[in-house]
């Protein structure tokens, strides 16, 4: 039986991966490998649904998985970022939704178990990822009508309890609920994993990770960093923390706010840093680090790793400088 | 001030947008109560019309004014609260303004508390849980709030009732407290309990304790229950002294007071009901306090007994007595503020003499004493009514001195010399012929600088001002003056006096002023360098209003060409003068061209027009235009019933570009609106405006692309589809005609529905509510009593006489939208025939498209079917009477009698209607129905009235009229734009079958226009332009 990950985080700072889109867009794949043994004859064009891949071309997950332990990565992300009816009803794939979850917790457990029996000392874990769907459920999508909502409370609550299910069936550590632009869509994922998790009586962690769309300092439906840490603080998190939009250096202010308010561990991932003109992330791995050691120095995190654009070289880098320095401390 | 907690536990944490802490150390949290339909009947109204822009901004107002939370309810028996909630919560969510704050959702209804709870991205508060419904309810509602992520107000109420002494208040709370924290394993920090004010002073021996009781829970809870908050509405303490402000006032800050230190640390209080704490009377306080800390057995009785020195009959006449020993100067402030009319003349006449000038008496302690008034209102701390009576003083005490000042403004005469016989002869007649050459050769050698000013001022170039050069007053020669203003401009730098006369210019200006003539002086350079500034100061000083400098400007009003409603327009002309504005009201009906002619005559400041029917409103427009076309500069306001913002910026605004339109909500407003206009924040007022219509115009445009309309065949083929059968069809007891000529008016009092009544007067609240409100409740109970005071003299001296005619004729509908009236049973002769209008919106599945005509069987049906009309009014006789209140300016009797003539008029075709019901028509002859329930409307039937939502036709009026034969019967004529005068009328139709209902057509579309014009035999523009504000297109 592994160590709780709620004992190791008091003693060291955790490293979370990187980008997993940015690993797959190196594969150049095709049509045929979201399809492949799963959707042949699938009536929607599928390519670019990346969690499919988890079932079609579960080798390419693994071996991703595997690259991020590898550069030092103490929990791998499930590739489940858009595992929910509301996001692949895109793609008319709400029936795949639990087999997405679940056996992308599965792959991604079966290559931390690898790790963890190959370094017993560092064990590997894995978070289930959980989105924010493409809908907000506190802003009009018509600015015409601002009392509209195009997704209510209790349909977010149905669609997170499906992907939750299936993540923790799948054998998930963790669960993360990541890149919160609307509060109220990560409130409703809060209500579905208490309501899971009482159901199943388990016990999982929970990360909630917001995003700060600008440099005003606020996530997209308007609320500061200390809101929004209010907001979700009803629930024993785990961590709280933020990811995706900014670049690391431009994260820091947000994060001594969490540093200084939060209850609970700190998190950051970051991109590397903003996309250019292609939309392409090009921060290197040392310029990253450069602003991450800052974190560090300052004693700001309990977990780091990356967004947007970031690579195991990038997981590297920080997973060397995470070892140096001291775990934040907080009281609960 | 306040004992330092003995817990260490985290603060309460909430959020909108931003965050909200409340820690030991904060002050305490004041909840904003407006938004709430139990406790505001304004906003009531506004979610009951739908009018969720305005609602936003009672929200907004509460934020801005410093609530750190908003409590939401929307608990009321005629509004979908569940909705409501949803709708206002999401709304609130899309202004960054309001969510900044934390939301406090406010019910009774779990239901309701769980659809706002998925509403707010914050984290809020519920208002409130408790164990009244038993252990497992309180268990699963505190853990899905807990779920939902909020903190909770848990009330100390149990399956007993609720707590009532200091043991049942800590038991409840203990046992709430235990379940909450150890069963649902709730925060503590985030519950917050109510343990129950109750009122004291009541005389009930059990309720002596109960301002001790709850200090006493208060402290216990927040010793004994770690973490927890303590909350509750204060106002309810003092309700045995309703009516009396000043002990109301004591008494909350002194509860305040103790339970703050007891540990109270959020709650709902309204800042204008409390005195502070270190300012209340020594000796009262003492009473207080020994009631509320039960400090004396005969602490009631002393407080009561002390409480009648502020407000009883008892020392009344003391307190009248000390007034009159004051300085003159503050009798009169006080009388201003008090609205007391009766030492007026007196103590105007006393001040007069006092100053130099009389017109100083009006400058100074008049306008200070309106100052003050005018703060008071600003401030909330005087209401409507009030102000009026105040207005009342002020006008009478201007008209006593008038006489004076017309005298004193006479041109004057030269010292010692021969009186003029003309007002231009102003010379010193010794020195005359004398000067008279040398101005003759001044005017021949001006300076460059006077050239250049006579350019601009000769040939009433300067806005029509009629200035003359080098004029002789007494022994002086002026540059230029304009002798109808008594007023000289000056241009310094050279020599102009007479060598034999060499004052100074100040002595100069000094005998000048003495003589009434106000000097302007320029200096060469200016003149020079900078002429249109040189021009703008003249016409500002030339501009200033009679009442002298202290003037803010003159305001032109009038109710617009065909309406002749001005109760509304009356009382914002009152206001306006109160904040030292010069109002010219030229009264109703009065056409554009009148209005602009006199805008030019006044040179006015501001134009204001009034209206209440619909079309006015296009009348409006014309206005816009024609200030257009006449080039007038000068800022446009638009007020009324049935103006909005909306429709000021969508159909207004653009025809007047030479300054700004602006829609006025009510009185109160229109003071801000025309400081703002007229001030030095105007560019920034202006562009806000500008912008905010703008926006207001992009989202009506988009608004109305998206909306959907049935086409008029489609919305017919959905219509209210009534299964009519002859027995639900009552045979009306005569049918034809039937007059009333001077019905008792005593008869109509108790069918009077005073809610209205107090909306004129702009106090929001329900009747009887209204009279022991919290805020206007002392206002609104003074107004009742002076108006039940007026009623009775209408009554008794037959001030108005009311008159009524009904008519009940067969009728069937044809072709789905009309309505064939017959002459007789025969149904042979058609008597008249109605165009109903119908509604066009695509509705949801379910939802009929209706008209009025679906409630009246069809012709092809066989069956019999009736209709009746009404026309009664209760206005006959007022003018007279305005009049005479008019002539002693008595405007709060003015507005007074004509808002009970209009109330009268409602409760008369209300009390027909009744009669209608059970005796006339007779369908419901068993009918028995309390007043309240008349007002609610629940009854059978319905008197739905042109130009009203259910027909907005006002062009189908004159044909009612007309086969009632009303003109001639009830002498109620109509005006051009179908307005009824006098105004105090009400016409209608009668609808018996008993799925008719009331309704609103809404918006419609083109086609039913046109079906519209040429069933009626209208030209298409001519309808469009009746129909203005239904056009959906």
């Amino acid at each position: 039986m592994k160590k709780d990950i709620r004992e190791i985080v008091k003693k060291r700072i955790l490293v979370l991966d990187g980008a997993m889109g940015t690993m797959i867009q190196r594969h150049k794949l095709e049509e045929e490998d979201f399809r492949k043994g799963w959707f042949e004859n699938h009536t929607h064009p599928l390519k670019g649904n990346n969690d499919l891949l988890s079932l079609t071309r579960p080798d390419i997950i693994k071996e991703i998985h595997r690259a991020y332990f590898e550069a030092g990565a103490d929990i791998a992300e499930t590739n489940t970022f858009s595992g929910t009816t509301i996001a692949q009803a895109d793609y008319a794939l709400e029936h795949a939704v639990y087999d997405i979850n679940y056996h992308s917790a599965k792959i991604a457990k079966e290559v931390a178990d690898e790790f963890t029996a190959k370094e017993p000392n560092k064990p590997r874990y894995v978070a289930g990822s959980i989105g924010p769907t493409n809908r907000t459920a506190s802003i009009s999508p018509d600015v015409n009508d601002p009392g509209f909502r195009a997704i209510t409370f209790d349909e977010l609550v149905e669609a997170y309890s499906h992907q939750v299910k299936a993540l923790i069936d799948g054998g998930v550590d963790l669960l993360l609920v990541e890149t919160v632009f609307d509060t109220l869509n990560a409130k409703a994922a809060l209500f579905a994993i208490d309501q899971v998790q009482e159901e199943l009586g388990t016990d999982l962690p929970i990360m909630v990770s917001g995003t700060i769309t600008d440099a005003s300092g606020r996530t997209l439906t308007g609320q500061t960093t200390e809101a929004f840490l209010i907001s979700v603080s009803h629930m024993p998190l785990f961590s709280v923390g933020l990811n995706c939009a900014l670049g690391a250096s431009a994260l820091r202010p947000y994060l001594q706010i969490l540093n200084s308010k939060a209850p609970f561990n700190v998190s950051a991932h970051p991109n590397a840093g903003l996309p250019n003109e292609f939309g392409e992330y090009d921060e290197t791995p040392e310029m990253m680090g450069q602003q991450i050691e800052e974190f560090l120095q300052e004693g700001l995190v309990n977990v780091i790793g990356g967004c947007c654009g970031t690579t195991p070289e990038h997981i590297k880098v920080i997973a060397d400088l995470a070892k140096k320095y001291e775990v934040r401390k907080y009281s609960e | 001030m306040r004992s330092r907690m003995k817990n260490d536990y985290a603060p309460l944490k909430l959020s909108g947008l931003e965050p909200l802490i409340v820690t030991p150390e904060s002050n305490f949290v004041n909840v904003g109560e407006r938004t709430n339909v139990t406790g505001s009947a304004k906003f009531l109204r506004l979610i009951k019309e739908d009018n969720y822009e305005e609602a936003l901004s009672v929200a907004l107002e509460q934020v801005q004014g410093g609530a750190q939370i908003i409590d939401v309810n929307m608990d009321e028996g005629m509004i979908d609260g569940k909705e409501a909630m949803v709708k206002f919560l999401n709304l609130i969510a899309s202004e960054p303004e309001i969510s900044r704050v934390p939301v406090m959702i406010d019910s009774s209804k779990w239901e309701i508390i769980e659809a706002g709870l998925k509403c707010i991205q914050g984290k809020g508060v519920v208002n409130s849980i408790s164990l009244k419904e038993g252990e497992a309810q309180f268990i699963e509602y505190a853990k899905k709030i807990k779920r939902y992520g909020a903190a909770v107000i848990v009330m100390a109420f149990d399956e007993d009732g609720q707590a009532d002494n200091y043991e049942r208040r800590i038991e409840i709370c203990k046992r709430s407290y235990d379940i909450l924290v150890n069963v649902v394993k709730f925060p503590p920090q985030d519950i917050i309990f109510d343990p129950n004010i109750f009122p004291v002073a009541t005389g009930m021996e059990e309720h002596r304790n109960n301002a001790v009781d709850f200090f006493r829970a208060t402290k216990w809870i927040r010793e004994n229950l770690p973490g927890a908050h303590v909350s509750g509405g204060v106002s309810n303490v003092s309700f045995s002294f309703r009516g009396n402000n000043p002990v109301r006032e004591a008494m909350h800050s002194a509860f305040l007071y103790h339970a703050i230190k007891n540990g109270m640390d959020m709650g709902i209080v309204n800042p204008s009901m409390l005195e502070v704490y270190d300012d209340i009377d020594k000796e009262l306080l003492e009473y207080v306090e020994d009631v509320l800390l039960n400090r004396r057995d005969d602490a009631t009785e002393r407080l009561l007994e002390y409480a009648e020195s502020f407000k009883g009959e008892g020392k009344k006449k003391e307190v009248d007595l000390k007034w009159r020993e004051l300085p003159v100067n503050e009798r009169l402030a006080h009388a201003l503020v008090k609205g007391i009319v009766e030492f007026i003349d007196e103590d105007t006449e006393a001040c007069r003499q006092q100053f130099e000038r009389p017109i100083e008496v009006i400058e100074g302690p008049l306008m200070d004493g309106m100052n003050i008034v005018g703060d008071l209102f600003g401030s909330g701390k005087m209401f409507l009514p009030q102000v009026v009576k105040s207005a009342r003083v002020m006008k009478k005490a201007v008209a006593y001195l008038l006489p004076y000042i017309e005298a004193d403004k006479r041109p004057p005469s030269p010292k010692g010399g021969v009186k003029p016989a003309q007002y231009w002869a102003t010379a010193n007649a010794y020195n005359y012929q004398l000067l008279k050459e040398y101005a003759k050769e001044m005017r021949h050698q001006p300076t460059k600088a006077e050239a250049l000013m006579w350019e601009e001022l000769r040939n009433k170039k300067l806005d029509g001002y009629k200035f003359r050069r080098q004029h002789i007053i007494g022994n002086y020669i002026a540059d230029f003056i304009c002798l109808r203003e008594n007023t000289i401009i000056e241009i310094d730098g050279l020599i102009h006096q007479h060598p034999d006369n060499k004052a100074s210019d100040e002595e100069r200006t000094k005998w000048l002023n003495e003589q009434g003539y106000q000097v302007i002086r320029f200096t060469n350079e200016e003149v020079v360098n900078n002429i249109e500034e040189v021009k703008r100061k003249i016409l500002k000083r030339l501009r200033i209003p009679p009442l002298g400098e202290n003037g803010n400007g003159k305001v032109l009003m009038a109710t617009v060409k065909g309406d002749v409603h001005d109760i509304g327009k009356n009382i914002v002309g009152v206001v306006l003068g109160c904040n030292n504005y010069d109002v010219i009201d030229m009264g109703v009906m009065v056409p554009a061209e009148k209005i602009i002619a006199k805008a030019i005559e006044e040179n006015v400041d501001v134009i204001g027009l009034s209206g209440l029917i619909t079309p006015s409103l296009d009348e409006m427009v014309n206005m816009a235009k024609e200030m257009q076309r006449a080039n007038l500069k000068i800022p446009l306001l638009i007020g009324g019933a049935t103006t909005s913002r909306v429709h000021t910026a969508v159909k207004i605004e653009q025809h007047y570009q030479n300054n700004q339109t602006v829609h006025v909500l009510d009185a109160s407003r229109s003071v801000t609106v025309v400081e703002s206009l007229l001030g030095q924040k105007r560019d920034e007022f202006v562009k806000n405006i500008k912008s905010d219509y703008e926006k207001l115009r992009e989202h009506h445009a988009k608004n109305r692309a998206s909306k959907s309309y049935l086409s008029l065949a489609e919305a017919r083929k959905n219509k209210l589809k009534i299964d009519f059968k002859q027995e639900d069809i009552v045979t009306p007891t005569f049918l034809g005609k039937k007059e009333f000529i001077n019905y008792d008016l005593a008869e109509l009092v108790e069918y009077i529905d005073w809610t209205p009544f107090f909306q004129t007067w702009e106090l929001a609240g329900r009747f009887p509510n209204i009279l022991t409100d919290e805020v206007v409740g002392e206002a609104a109970t003074k107004l009742f009593e002076d108006a039940k005071k007026m009623l009775q003299k209408i009554i008794a001296e037959k001030w108005l006489e009311a008159r009524a005619v009904i008519g009940l004729f067969p009728a069937n509908s044809i072709n789905d939208d009309d309505i064939e009236i017959y002459t007789d049973e025969s149904r042979t002769e058609v008597l008249s025939v109605q165009h109903a209008m119908r509604q066009q919106l695509k509705k949801s599945a379910k939802a009929d498209n209706i008209a009025l005509s679906d409630f009246i069987a069809p012709k092809e049906s066989g069956i019999k079917d009736y209709i009746g009309g009404f026309v009664v009014t209760t206005g006959l006789g007022i003018d007279e009477h305005v009049k005479r209140f008019e002539a002693d300016h008595d405007d709060y009797n003015s507005i007074m009698l004509k808002a009970l003539a209009d109330r009268l008029a409602e409760a008369f075709a209300e009390r027909m209607h009744e009669r209608v019901r059970k005796e006339f028509w007779g369908y419901a002859s068993d009918e028995r129905l309390e007043n309240e329930d008349l007002i609610k409307e629940q009854y059978r039937g319905i008197r739905p009235a042109p130009g009203y939502p259910a027909c907005p036709d006002h062009t189908e009026k004159p044909d009612l009229f007309r086969i009632l034969n009303a003109t001639e019967i009830t002498g109620v004529s109509l005006t051009e734009s179908m307005a009824m005068t006098p105004t105090a009328a009400v016409s209608g139709w009668y609808f018996a079958h008993p799925e008719a209902k009331y309704f609103g057509v809404g918006k419609i579309a083109k086609d039913q226009v046109e079906s519209l014009a040429e069933r009626k035999g209208m030209r298409f523009e001519e309808m469009e332009k009746w129909l203005g504000p239904n056009l959906g297109y």
